[in-house]
């Protein structure tokens, strides 16, 4: 298969489980000559900061007394950069997430960030093969 | 003959802490042919308006911020330290920069929020994700704020065409001009027609 045809099943994939929404496809259509690599830089931030997010989560509620607003405060910024990206799932895993900062359970928070590092990292995975598909395309050689 | 100000690029100055966003919004923006600056927060936006946090209701442009004519502010609510919301208010409060239209957005559907921020002068809220659809609801707030300085313009020449004048000539003597005459005074620093100038080609 070509890698034109890779990038295009693998993205047709990624909306029909659910990984992706529309709002990924008002990315695409922003992408122009003008703007060639615009998909792949939003996709990188959103990636980079993501992980950022993360971590700071891991360990706010690593504490023994956790400041839930604060754990609320970055659920929200990763909610918000999800949905600028069309990233639906780990959207959706953030709404939930920010139900248990409601609560101030934080039980519910550590699983549910287990949850949300889980759904990160798959579509993250999924992003590098589209970025690595996506400049073979281009005519670059895959990375090693 | 009369420049066509529609040829002339606006100039949006974005505001958002989050980097996707922020790429995001350029986007939009550009792809709309606007002329687009960011910043990350609601200091820097106020720091190249040339306002300082602490003297917002002062008359306090620096000469070289008036090459720089902003023509919209658009900013996130949420965001550390100063809020949107706060930003708007600095923004409402400076002399300066009060007409330039403000435009709001956030992620969350609040509609005391949003009622919150028209209340405090805010020309319009956008639902994030910004879509391309919004970006042609701010063109008309723009042209909307130009008129108005256009306006004050003309009335405070006609006031001094008048006073050099020892007959009243038949222009709006009313207290009203006084008054506006009086806040361009304070304006004097205030965006004038000229810095919108076309481009070069």
């Amino acid at each position: 298969m070509s890698a034109a045809n890779q990038l295009a099943a693998l993205i047709a994939n990624m909306f029909a489980t659910g990984l992706l929404d529309d709002q990924f496809q008002q990315l695409q259509m922003l992408q122009d000559p003008s703007a060639p690599n615009f998909v792949s830089e939003v996709v990188t931030l959103f990636c980079h900061d993501g992980e950022r997010i993360i971590g700071e989560l891991a360990k706010l509620l690593d504490k023994p007394t956790v400041d839930f607003d604060r754990v609320d405060a970055f659920v929200h910024q990763l909610k918000g950069s999800s949905a600028s990206v069309g990233a639906l799932k780990v959207k959706n895993t953030c709404i939930q997430f920010r139900e248990f900062c409601q609560q101030k359970s934080k039980d519910g928070c550590l699983k549910t960030l287990e949850t949300v590092r889980i759904n990160f990292y798959e579509l993250r995975g999924k992003f590098q093969t589209m970025l690595q598909l996506e400049r073979q395309v281009n005519g670059f050689p895959p990375n090693n | 003959m009369a420049v066509v100000a529609s040829e002339t690029p606006f100039h949006v100055l974005a505001v958002d802490d989050s980097l996707p966003d922020r790429k995001l919004i350029e986007r939009l923006l550009k792809t709309s042919s606007f002329q687009v600056t960011t910043v990350d927060s609601g200091s820097k936006a106020l720091q190249f308006l040339g306002i300082h946090d602490d003297d917002a209701s002062t008359v306090s442009v620096h000469a070289h911020q008036l090459d720089v004519a902003v023509n919209l502010i658009i900013t996130d609510y949420c965001m550390p330290g100063m809020t949107g919301y706060d930003l708007l208010k600095k923004i409402k409060e400076s002399s300066s920069l009060r007409d330039i239209p403000v435009v709001i957005m956030s992620s969350e559907n609040i509609p005391s929020r949003i009622n919150r921020c028209l209340e405090e002068g805010a020309d319009e809220f956008f639902l994030k994700p910004v879509q391309l659809s919004d970006m042609s609801k701010l063109k008309p707030h723009i042209l909307k704020s130009r008129c108005r300085e256009h306006y004050e313009q003309e009335q405070q020449h006609q006031q001094s065409d008048s006073n050099s004048n020892d007959c009243s000539s038949p222009t709006n003597m009313s207290s009203s001009s006084d008054s506006s005459r009086k806040r361009k005074a304070e304006d004097n620093e205030e965006i004038l027609p000229q810095k919108n100038r076309p481009r070069h080609s």
